[in-house]
């Protein structure tokens, strides 16, 4: 399906439409208040953008001591390049396990293994991966992937649960949202105890001590992290952090643009497995992936502003285009404005760089980005980078430029643009008005009006005036002498 | 005598000259001599948004060729060109060192016609009058790509026998977008429809604004609704006296 189908199909969703302007309505209240709530909150985000930015100017160097500091507390680091290298060691480290008898994967939200389609890969060789966070569960069930990349399951609303829970659970029809969760976490906790293997993301990795960050709201990133006797966390690379003091100021922001809380219900702070004799819990083994997967690309091009970007969804919760679109609509990985750069930076212009066009350029992303994204300037990057690759996404947008360009160059170039678009719109008007634009500027007229143009430009009627001020000048000049 | 060149941009030139003529009002009553480099056309926004950087670039080239070598500040009623100006140009020109310097003395000269009034010359009540309820609404380019939130709302508040009403989701995007409401019609739709809704709850018969671009689409979509609610531009209701 095309891009704009998949807006059509968006639109004319109902359920979807309610959803979406629920989630619009409160995360912006919610994101609002825990902002003016923090102290200094300008002054710790200029922190935390200049965190992310030294984190990233001397990447090499802060993966290294995390890899060093990971080690040294008994984990341990593999480095993927591409996709297929982070699932392929994710595969090697389950079947190394020779203790390792049940099937089954618990998984904790995690946007880099569905980056890198690491679901597929597991199920392919023959394991069950069960996402154990409760939006990350009904997905999973829906065979969807994630609608938005904080609020996962935000495009449904509570009775789409119910039915999928009546299907699948085999629960008895209801829309009581406490007995939908305790059915969730009953069929949940069974996974947690059977499973061997855990897996999940990491917010922040933080180099000077080792320490994996996981922010959930759930406890359920916990449990995957701890029950079962292999823990494999998967990281970007982007999301190193110098020191633990860094990794506090990024809390600070991540959970209140994210969901407007002070701090996530479960911030676990995961320094290395089990120690064997003084820890009663934690993983035998921690395993951490670090994953490019073209981000050292990024870097260096002119996308590389996105890399500090920490997930939180802000930009999404804003945008007035995902709330009327939602995340799938943009059927990348990362939806929403900032996933209209992600996409394309990391899968390419050809395939991406359309979704950039999904963007009034409003600039509302970039006022609540925490760490003050420019995502706006880089749509621009990315729209200019698909039509360099293709030509770009309407056949009649390249010549009508280049005519543009050429018309807008010279006075006698615009003069006749402007005889042309005062003729054509006097023709079609009436009452000054056009009803029905033809040809591609049509769109406009699906639910606009459009104003003829003005009998004198302004240019024109400036001139006259001057005239008239002149002779009026000269009059008076002449009557006083 | 302080002269100002005035840029009158080209949805300004073709569609509302009375929107340049009441902003060269405002200005001269403020003792200026305004001055309208006759050469002028389009600033380049719609090829740069779009994404055609070497159309766009020819575009800014000429607005340069005439701006340059005027004197005094560049005023515009319009802050979506004056935002293209002051940081689309220098992007454009980001790896040609001399027009570089040429934009971005240019863009140094730029205003957008509020804030000129407001942060360069210091006047908050130009002795407009205007009896009846007017509303803002704030365009994206001006309230971020400028960063401007209270310079409108300022020369408003001193027009007098206006009341001034609040409107109800102000900063939300308007749904334009230049082109974004030609190809992606559907959703600019959806987007108007919502700020046609608020200002229905304002009920303020005019809104104000500061941009051709929102001007034209929210009353192209109040016309087509038959909903008899305006939006006029700042310069129309300070010129009023
Ligand atoms: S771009 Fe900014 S607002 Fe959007 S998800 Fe990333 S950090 Fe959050």
């Amino acid at each position: 399906m095309s891009f704009s189908s998949r807006i059509t199909t968006a639109l004319a969703d109902s359920n979807l439409q309610v959803a979406l302007d629920g989630n619009f309505e409160r995360s912006r209240t919610q994101r609002m208040n825990a902002m003016a709530a923090l102290p200094n909150a300008d002054l710790v985000r200029d922190r935390a953008r200049a965190i992310r930015i030294e984190a990233l100017s001397r990447l090499d160097t802060y993966l290294l001591q995390l890899e060093a500091a990971v080690q040294a507390r008994g984990g341990v680091v593999h480095w993927a390049a591409t996709a297929a290298d982070a699932n392929r060691i994710v595969l090697e480290i389950v079947q190394r396990k020779g203790d390792v008898t049940s099937p089954l994967v618990a998984k904790s939200k995690s946007m880099v293994s569905e980056e890198i389609g690491l679901n597929a890969a597991l199920e392919k060789a023959g394991l069950r991966v069960v996402e154990t966070d409760l939006g990350e569960y009904i997905v999973q069930l829906r065979g969807e992937r994630p609608s938005h990349i904080v609020a996962t399951a935000i495009h449904l609303r509570r009775s789409d649960v119910a039915t999928l829970f009546e299907k699948h659970l085999g629960l008895p029809r209801t829309d009581d949202i406490p007995t939908l969760t305790a059915a969730a976490r009953k069929a949940l906790r069974e996974v947690f105890v059977k499973a061997d293997i855990g897996i999940s993301g990491v917010n922040f990795g933080v180099a000077e001590s080792g320490t994996l960050c996981l922010v959930t709201n759930e406890g359920n990133g916990r449990l995957c992290t701890t029950l079962p006797k292999v823990h494999i966390a998967l990281m970007g690379i982007e999301r190193v952090v110098p020191t633990l003091a860094d990794l506090e100021i990024m809390l600070r922001v991540l959970a209140r643009s994210a969901t407007g809380q002070k701090i996530t219900g479960y911030t676990n702070l995961l320094t290395g497995p089990r120690r064997r004799r003084d820890e009663p819990d934690g993983p035998d083994e921690l395993h951490l992936i670090l994953v490019d997967n073209g981000r050292s690309r990024v870097l260096g091009s002119e996308l590389a502003e996105s890399l500090l970007c920490i997930r939180c969804g802000a930009c999404l919760n804003i945008c007035p285009v995902y709330r009327e679109i939602g995340g799938h609509a943009y059927d990348a990985v990362y939806p929403g404005p900032i996933g209209a750069v992600v996409a394309p930076a990391l899968g390419g212009f050809t395939e991406f760089g359309e979704l950039a066009g999904a963007s009034s350029l409003c600039g509302a992303c970039q006022e609540v980005c925490p760490v003050r994204i420019d995502i706006p300037t880089m749509l621009l990057k990315v729209r200019s980078a698909h039509v360099e690759e293709t030509g770009g996404d309407a056949a009649w947008l390249g010549p009508a430029m280049k005519l543009w360009s050429f018309a807008m160059r010279s006075l006698p170039g615009y003069r006749l643009s402007l005889w042309l678009g005062r003729l054509g719109t006097r023709l079609l008007a009436r009452n000054g008005w056009v009803r029905r634009l033809p040809g591609p500027p049509g769109g406009w007229t699906q639910s606009r009006d459009f104003p003829a143009l003005a009998r004198k430009s302004f240019r024109a009627r400036f001139v006259e005036r001057q005239t008239t001020d002149d002779r009026r000048q000269t009059m008076d000049d002449k009557r006083k002498t | 005598m302080k002269t100002v060149q005035l840029f009158i941009t080209c949805i300004l030139d073709a569609l509302y000259p009375e929107i340049g003529e009441a902003a060269v009002t405002v200005l001269e009553r403020l003792g200026l001599r305004v001055e309208f480099p006759a050469a002028q056309t389009c600033c380049g926004q719609p090829g740069y948004n779009a994404g055609y950087r070497a159309e766009a670039r020819w575009v800014a080239l000429h607005f340069l060729d005439v701006f340059a070598e005027t004197d005094g500040p560049i005023v515009t009623p319009s802050g979506s060109c004056a935002a293209m100006i002051k940081h689309g140009y220098p992007d454009l020109f980001a790896d040609d060192p001399l027009n570089l310097l040429r934009a971005k003395a240019v863009a140094a000269r730029t205003f957008e016609f509020s804030q000129y009034l407001v942060r360069q010359l210091g006047v908050t009540d130009v002795g407009a009058r205007h009896d009846g309820v007017l509303t803002y609404h704030p365009s994206c380019h001006l309230l971020r790509g400028l960063n401007e939130r209270e310079a409108p709302l300022t020369l408003l508040r001193h027009v007098r026998g206006a009341t001034l009403v609040e409107l109800p989701g102000a900063e939300e995007c308007c749904g334009f977008g230049g082109l974004f409401s030609v190809k992606m019609a559907d959703v600019s739709s959806e987007i108007l429809a919502r700020k046609m809704s608020n200002l229905g709850v304002s009920a303020a018969p005019l809104a104000v604004t500061c941009d051709a671009g929102c001007l034209t689409h929210i009353n192209g979509g109040l016309h087509r609704a038959g909903v008899s609610q305006r939006v006029i531009h700042l310069a129309e209701i300070l010129a009023k006296q």
